[in-house]
């Protein structure tokens, strides 16, 4: 077959939403953003352990600490299975890692800020885990099988994470003044990280028209933020809180809630590092690995040893 | 009695699962880092189950013995105020001097090779004393020893491999994991020290006797120390004081995290 053929088959698979499998033939740049892509997610669930990860000494009760070790927990799990379906792809996981700890390759910058009361615990789970999972389930359906199947355990675990987050954060605004207090400040700081995290408005979202082409992406950015800003305005009322946007307000017309101006310079910045938290977490994922580096190779000495006796013991 | 010997195996068990959650998001290996957080987690598990049941015999005596039962100003107010004690209060409203977990827990966590060897020596008494304590008379302790002694199997099995992984590994593991091996040392003879709670729970039929698992430890540690080409450390003076509530400097600072917002926000529910 000519590679027009390929591309063709390729094309064809996409458009009858056959997924793409690691043995099948696929451009060249379908790879490559793939790639960044469930690297830097996967990357996204091991730094995003490290804000959280900050509470767990800390929570307010037995039962709110063993939640937020399982939920954290299960942010590495995601990490776990995401850079398993980016190995497929041809990438091994210490490339990536390298990627990480070198700046080259991103995360998500939401976690880039610090968290700074206990109801950074709640306004998190239930905000950007939130978004989180609007910007995933479409994922469930990506035209990439491995990642398609990844997303759908992470999925699950994801809305368990929301609904912890929005029952902690329930639990301050009805509790005492002070908590509710706590609650609205989580709030107001986590909320327009939180919608930026659906990235650039279209317009300036170069990687969208393609990606959508191929089925890596299902929604717009827009689009997701829209949905997202709709959902939890309705949520917000539930919990007797304040939107941090005075802008905000039913637009009849568009059938969705009209937003205030977003602050991308802000997000830009903290893309290029100059976030509260950049360097904090990158430092402490690089000291894990570098602290680590004498009991991996110990770990695989030990292996190699053990396989060298067996096989002594074979051959005897 | 019984109330303090409860208490101390919820102390031990809070006590190593703070320790553990400490690595969480900060292990070598991504899926080490997960086995550790289950580790924590089980732990934690017990220690919940432990409070639950100490506070429930708190509650149950008169009120001029829980007065002066704990040395701490906010139980003491919630006494008098004819409150009850859940396990929330148990863990985070006391002090040092009533807390009466072993001082090998408290131990920081150091180095991975210190976590191991930390783990390794508690991992292999739990599993012993559980098993025994799945036989007390008491219903309650016996079966958290019955539920725990599953996940007790599993850390120790843990512990022990990554005792002979680091032991057996490169010359810096090696070196490592003697060093751990041996600065811990001083803190494993408090384990088998049979205290007045001991006593009176084993006089019962509600505890264990230490006495008889202290060889049993010693010939396990022992066996796995050599399958690490480890050396096992030459007999030390042995610290002790953790179980009558005299502890290493590091207690305060784990307390002092531990329990900072049920502090600052006192009589909140979370
Ligand atoms: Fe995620
Ligand atoms: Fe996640
Ligand atoms: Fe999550």
């Amino acid at each position: 077959m000519a590679v027009h053929s390929f591309q063709e088959h390729f094309d064809s698979l996409i458009d009858r939403d056959i997924t793409i499998e690691p043995k099948d033939w696929m451009p060249d740049d379908y790879r490559k953003t793939l790639i960044r892509q469930i690297s830097q997610h996967a990357h996204s669930e091991i730094v995003g352990m490290l804000p959280e990860g900050n509470w767990i000494t800390r929570a307010p009760s037995l039962r709110r600490k063993a939640v937020l070790l399982a939920k954290v927990q299960d942010e590495a799990g995601h990490g776990l299975y995401l850079y398993s379906a980016a190995e497929t792809l041809g990438i091994t996981r210490d490339e990536m890692y390298n990627q990480l700890h070198s700046g080259k390759a991103k995360y998500s910058s939401i976690f880039n800020y610090p968290t700074l009361t206990w109801a950074d615990m709640g306004a998190i789970g239930w905000l950007v885990d939130g978004a989180a999972i609007m910007n995933q389930v479409p994922l469930c359906r990506t035209s990439y099988g491995p990642y398609a199947r990844a997303m759908v355990r992470v999925c699950k675990e994801e809305s368990f994470h929301q609904r912890q987050g929005f029952e902690i954060m329930l639990t301050l605004a009805k509790g005492t003044e002070i908590q509710k207090k706590m609650a609205q400040d989580a709030f107001n700081r986590w909320w327009w990280p939180s919608i930026m995290m659906f990235g650039p408005p279209d317009a300036e979202s170069p990687n969208t028209e393609q990606s959508v082409r191929w089925k890596i992406k299902r929604f717009t950015n827009d689009e997701l933020r829209q949905k997202f800003v709709d959902v939890t305005v309705e949520q917000t009322k539930v919990l007797g809180l304040e939107m941090p946007d005075k802008d905000i307000k039913w637009n009849e017309a568009r059938g969705h809630y009209d937003y205030g101006q977003i602050n991308w310079e802000e997000f830009w910045n903290v893309v290029k590092g100059n976030g509260p938290c950049n360097k904090q977490r990158l430092d402490a994922r690089r000291n894990a690995w570098d602290e680590g580096k004498w009991v991996r190779d110990a770990a695989m000495a030990h292996a190699e040893k053990r396989k060298a006796r067996t096989a002594a013991v074979k051959a005897a | 009695m019984n109330l303090a010997y409860t208490l101390r195996l919820a102390d031990d068990a809070l006590i190593i699962g703070h320790r553990l959650s400490e690595w969480c998001g900060h292990g070598p290996i991504l899926e080490q880092d997960i086995a550790l957080t289950n580790t924590s987690l089980d732990h934690l598990g017990r220690a919940r189950s432990l409070y639950q049941y100490a506070a429930e015999q708190f509650n149950a005596m008169g009120t001029e013995e829980k007065k002066n039962y704990f040395s701490s100003v906010a139980i003491q107010n919630m006494v008098s105020a004819g409150e009850t004690l859940d396990e929330d209060d148990v863990a985070y409203l006391r002090d040092g001097w009533d807390f009466k977990n072993l001082l090998l827990l408290e131990q920081p966590n150091s180095d991975w090779a210190y976590t191991v060897a930390r783990s390794f020596y508690y991992d292999t008494f739990n599993f012993f004393f559980f098993s025994e304590l799945q036989n007390s008379s008491d219903t309650t302790l016996a079966a958290v020893a019955a539920k725990s002694l599953k996940e007790i199997t599993y850390h120790l099995r843990w512990s022990s491999e990554w005792v002979v992984r680091l032991g057996d590994g490169t010359e810096e593991s090696h070196k490592r994991m003697q060093q751990a091996i041996n600065d811990l040392w001083m803190y494993t003879g408090e384990m088998f020290v049979m205290n007045d709670a001991d006593k009176d729970a084993v006089q019962k039929g509600r505890g264990v006797n230490l006495d008889e698992l202290k060889p049993k430890w010693m010939e396990r540690v022992q066996s796995i120390l050599d399958e690490a080409r480890l050396t096992l450390p030459a007999a030390t003076w042995m610290q002790s004081g953790g179980k009558d509530g005299k502890h290493t400097d590091n207690l305060g600072y784990i307390l002092a995290e531990m329990q900072f917002m049920q502090r600052t926000y006192p009589g909140m529910k979370w």
